[in-house]
């Protein structure tokens, strides 16, 4: 099979399109999972013994079973009991939920190593503990975990990619149906992967400068 | 135990009655009788794991008790009145009665992300509410007042030790607590930087409302600012009075050879 151009030019811009939805699911899916894992590491840290088990059963159960399984449960699951929503919809909670419980784990060692000082001196000034999250512990353990959610961020934009198993027409699935509409899958598929590469690069050198700023601020 | 009435017979603000705690096995405090009145100064000695720290951080609620009363101007800490009966206190209550008390720790534990004043004026404005400005204008003076008036924009990283202690003993003193407590504060600190540190608490001891209660291994430092001395051994009181007579003619054997150990080294 040889490379040809002009189709390639040809596919170019519907492929161009499909990415804005994969942008769209990398940066929504993100979004939540930085919220979810977030709130996932507090409620391992609860005082209720009940709570923190169910937590950390659920983010173990959510880690050790294939996101690809997780889309199809939400996907054909959900509207079982009633709650339908678009493939995109889906593929952003399944993305969210399943990075957000490997993101929690995250958080989590950031947490643990702001030393206990910290809130005791704020507990000293009494601080109530929502404020002490969000003014003394937060501040801490945030900055230093950055470099770890840059990864999760690369890998969950790789993971967009398992969205074309539940319909959702990003890069990859329509790679996949134009590939079989003409038999070429070589360009289409090429451009994919060079969208990807790109992104992944921006992504990471984004988050760098992200964290080089955070960073001076709390030095 | 040989003990005397109280010097000052004001009202009491901190008042221990049979105050049990335990780690485990191990009674940190057994039985322990307490009353330190309005105004007083009082140094806890004793060896390392006495129970002395452990009697300031009851105090500031961060060490619940196993046993006992707690009263904080005669009103109890760890419990709540109800119908005649003590109960367990809520956070609410914890919160309500945490406005009386500041501690100044070992360690600083300033906030790193901040700056000094950020640290001043953090409980202010987040805590009591108050406008930015009246609470800069606070910190700065309080900063002034502990000799950091340059310091004010410097993050804790910045600061020598001395510093830092400064700084959060003005972080303390920035929610005007009637208690103020030194958990060993100069313990951490190189000995050069200590005289500036106990300096700032010489001039607190001057402040005649100002209850402290401090746990120090510097044996004429609490000797020149106390009113009183307890010696604790073993999560008990072995022996208290006046800072002359425990220091310099101590009754009690362990008392005498505790301070020949301390005064030696």
């Amino acid at each position: 099979m040889i490379w040809d151009w002009e189709y390639a030019i040809d596919v170019l811009p519907a492929l161009a399109e499909a990415s804005l939805v994969t942008l769209a699911a990398t940066f929504w899916g993100f979004f939540f999972a930085l919220i979810i894992g977030l709130v996932l590491a507090l409620l391992r840290r609860s005082q209720i013994w009940l709570i923190r088990a169910s937590t950390g059963f659920f983010v173990e159960f959510v880690r050790s079973t294939p996101l690809l399984v997780q889309l199809y449960l939400l996907y054909f699951g959900l509207p079982q009991i009633g709650i339908t929503m678009t493939p995109f919809t889906v593929g952003v909670i399944g993305l969210a939920v399943h990075v957000g419980a490997y993101i929690s784990e995250v958080y989590r060692a950031g947490l643990d190593n702001v030393p206990a000082g910290q809130l005791e001196a704020a507990t000293a000034l009494n601080f109530d503990s929502y404020r002490r999250m969000m003014f003394i512990i937060l501040p801490q353990a945030i900055p230093p975990i950055i470099p770890a959610l840059d990864n999760y961020l690369v890998l969950m934009f790789k993971d967009t990619s398992l969205l074309s198993a539940i319909a959702v027409v990003e890069m990859l699935q329509l790679a996949k149906i134009l590939g079989s509409e003409s038999f070429r899958f070589l360009e289409p598929m090429t451009i994919v992967g060079v969208f990807f590469i790109v992104m992944s690069l921006l992504a990471a050198s984004g988050i760098r400068y992200v964290e080089a700023r955070v960073g001076r601020g709390s030095t | 135990m040989a003990t005397e009435t109280p010097i000052a017979d004001g009202e009491p603000i901190i008042r221990f009655d049979k105050v049990r705690k335990c780690f485990g096995d191990h009674n940190v405090l057994d039985q322990l009788d307490l009353v330190v009145t309005r105004g007083e100064k009082l140094a806890i000695i004793g060896p390392s794991g006495s129970g002395k720290s452990t009697i300031l951080r009851i105090l500031m609620t961060l060490e619940p008790i196993d046993g006992g009363v707690v009263e904080i101007a005669g009103e109890p800490l760890w419990h709540l009145r109800r119908n005649g009966s003590l109960v367990p206190a809520d956070e609410k209550h914890l919160r309500r009665m945490r406005r009386h008390i500041g501690m100044v720790f070992q360690h600083f534990n300033l906030f790193p992300h901040m700056t000094a004043l950020g640290n001043v004026t953090a409980a202010l404005t987040h805590v009591l509410k108050m406008p930015k400005k009246e609470a800069e204008e606070r910190g700065v003076q309080l900063l002034h007042r502990v000799g950091l008036a340059d310091k004010l924009n410097s993050r804790p990283s910045q600061l020598s030790g001395g510093q830092q202690q400064r700084v959060a003993i003005a972080r303390a003193l920035a929610m005007r607590p009637s208690i103020m407590m030194f958990d060993e504060a100069t313990s951490a600190l190189d000995p050069e930087l200590v005289g500036e540190v106990l300096n700032v608490m010489r001039d607190l001891a001057h402040e005649h409302d100002l209850t402290m209660v401090i746990v120090t291994h510097q044996m004429g430092f609490a000797g020149e600012i106390c009113d009183r001395v307890s010696f604790i051994d073993s999560g008990r009181i072995v022996e208290e009075g006046p800072p002359d007579r425990v220091l310099k003619q101590p009754r009690e054997q362990r008392t005498q050879s505790f301070l020949r150990a301390v005064l030696d080294s």
